[in-house]
């Protein structure tokens, strides 16, 4: 199985800038995010840390737009995403979640195949095909065949990640990828990632894996009560941080 | 002794029995089926709507599902059989006359549903919520999402409560007697029945109850099943863990500095 790691990325998936201006969004009285500037450049990785509740999944859910902002823009490429049918953006923008959400009725290769049928229009044997090829890019073509159940959750993850990766995205957003993984299994998980943010995608990354932000962000932001509250090189975040509240933070999970 | 004699041959005389078992066999078996199968499929898909409806975020859709399912479940069958059975035969005349099929099978699909309608609902109720999520995320509308990952994993999940009901469905469908059969018409129960009355034994009757039995036995062991293999489906079969023979030599994980 050649796969993933050192070997440079096979075919580069292009990823395009993505900004959001002044967002804000509540849930009832809940104030969950409140005036969030954010810029990721194209080809780049950008870390988002912080406390739990302090709107970091919700920052990734409106750039999607899985939940709209009550105030303020979102961009990809420059080019405000609002007005764009929904759908249609979340084909653009690839998601990776937590409990990686695989759908265990259909096989790991169904699990690819199905967006790419269904939205992007391909044949049986063309979604099949570009299936294994990111099965294969994961490390995971032997496994096209069984139920994710059947998969450990590193080997699910990946499987996450081929399904959103098949549908060409510009731009992937991870939400906690390995919080819900057993230690010895997240370095495989972190490590495809890394290779693609190798390769030029644009990345979103919430993480609570300070290594992987160390190494692989270009750019971290520090959000706490639904504010950037700090943000800037790795080296800067982790060696230098201003605010106490960062430094508190990182006296906690360092 | 002669009350015990008497008992088994008012029960399980032979002779009855197979007076009645032809008309059992060829009318009564193939009505009562005719009447479960095109209910049983009618109010899945009623049910199915249902539950859709009962999801809906638009209340014009969901409070209709609601009354629809409190009056269907909450009347007694006998009530609803009689009320459609009879109350909108004249428009059955119209429409495919004096037959009383039609419309007792619409009123045993009507209860039929309002079960189904609960039982499918409680089952998409239980799917993830980031199924549906990891849907959208993909690009996948909503009713998409729902139509291709959230209800093929809600109905799997209660596939046996779905066949619990059909056995009720196939009980209930004797109570079409109530419309009132020609001879041909007549299901399981009605020949059984008949058959009592006019001989004053009950053996005609015990042998169609042992062809209900016939029926819904196996379809109660087959719910079992079922059941099995959905749990032990969801173990996982030796799940082999990550053993990446190629990880990159950057150490990614935690190093604190």
């Amino acid at each position: 199985m050649s796969t993933t790691s050192t070997s440079p990325t096979a075919t580069a998936l292009e990823g395009v800038s993505v900004a959001t201006r002044d967002v804000h969004l509540a849930f009832g009285s809940n104030r969950v995010l409140r005036g969030i500037d954010l810029d990721v450049e194209a080809a780049t990785t950008a870390c988002v840390i912080g406390p739990s509740g302090s709107g970091k999944s919700t920052l990734l859910r409106v750039v999607n737009r899985l939940l709209e902002p009550d105030r303020g823009d979102v961009l990809l490429a420059g080019r405000s995403v609002l007005a764009d049918n929904p759908d249609d953006l979340r084909q653009r923008v690839g998601m990776v979640f937590q409990h990686f959400n695989l759908f265990p009725h259909k096989s790991v290769r169904a699990n690819i195949t199905l967006g790419l049928t269904r939205l992007r229009g391909l044949s049986k044997d063309e979604a099949a095909e570009r299936a294994m090829h990111h099965l294969d890019r994961v490390g995971l073509a032997h496994k096209a065949d069984v139920r994710p159940g059947t998969l450990s959750g590193g080997q699910q993850q990946r499987v996450a990640i081929a399904r959103a990766l098949a549908m060409e995205p510009e731009v992937m957003l991870f939400d906690e990828a390995t919080s819900a993984l057993d230690p010895e299994l997240v370095k495989g998980v972190l490590s495809t990632m890394a290779d693609l943010a190798a390769g030029g995608m644009t990345m979103l990354v919430v993480t609570h894996e300070m290594g992987f932000a160390r190494s692989v962000a270009g750019q971290v932001l520090f959000m706490d009560q639904g504010r950037v509250v700090e943000s800037g090189s790795p080296e800067r975040i982790f060696e230098a941080p201003e605010s106490d509240r960062l430094r508190q933070f990182l006296s906690q999970v360092l | 002794m002669e009350i015990l004699g008497t008992l088994w041959s008012t029960f399980f005389d032979l002779e009855s029995m197979r007076a009645a078992l032809p008309e059992l066999l060829r009318v009564g078996l193939r009505n009562t089926l005719v009447l479960a199968l095109f209910s049983a499929v009618i109010g899945t898909v009623l049910g199915m709507a249902l539950a859709v409806c009962g999801l809906s975020r638009s209340r014009w859709l969901r409070w209709p599902a609601r009354v629809w399912t409190d009056v269907f479940r909450g009347l007694p069958a006998a009530v609803t059989i009689l009320l459609i059975g009879v109350g909108l035969a004249p428009v059955g005349l119209e429409i495919w006359g004096p037959n009383p099929y039609p419309l007792g099978i619409l009123a045993l699909s009507l209860i039929a549903s309002a079960y189904i309608g609960e039982i499918f609902r409680s089952g998409i109720q239980s799917v993830d919520a980031g199924q549906l999520e990891a849907a959208r995320a993909l690009g996948f509308s909503r009713p998409a999402g729902m139509w291709l990952v959230v209800i093929p994993q809600g109905v799997r999940r209660v596939l046996p409560a779905l066949v619990n009901q059909f056995i009720a469905l196939i009980k209930e469908s004797s109570l079409v007697y109530f419309l009132g059969l020609l001879a041909s018409q007549r299901d399981l129960f009605r020949i059984g029945q008949d058959a009592a009355a006019n001989t004053g034994n009950e053996s005609a009757l015990v042998l169609a109850g042992l062809f209900y039995l016939a029926i819904t036995v196996p379809l109660t062991h087959a719910v079992n099943a079922i059941d099995r293999r959905l749990r032990e489906g969801r173990r996982a079969d030796g799940a082999d863990h990550d053993q990446d023979p190629d990880l990159p030599p950057v150490a990614l994980t935690q190093e604190a500095h």
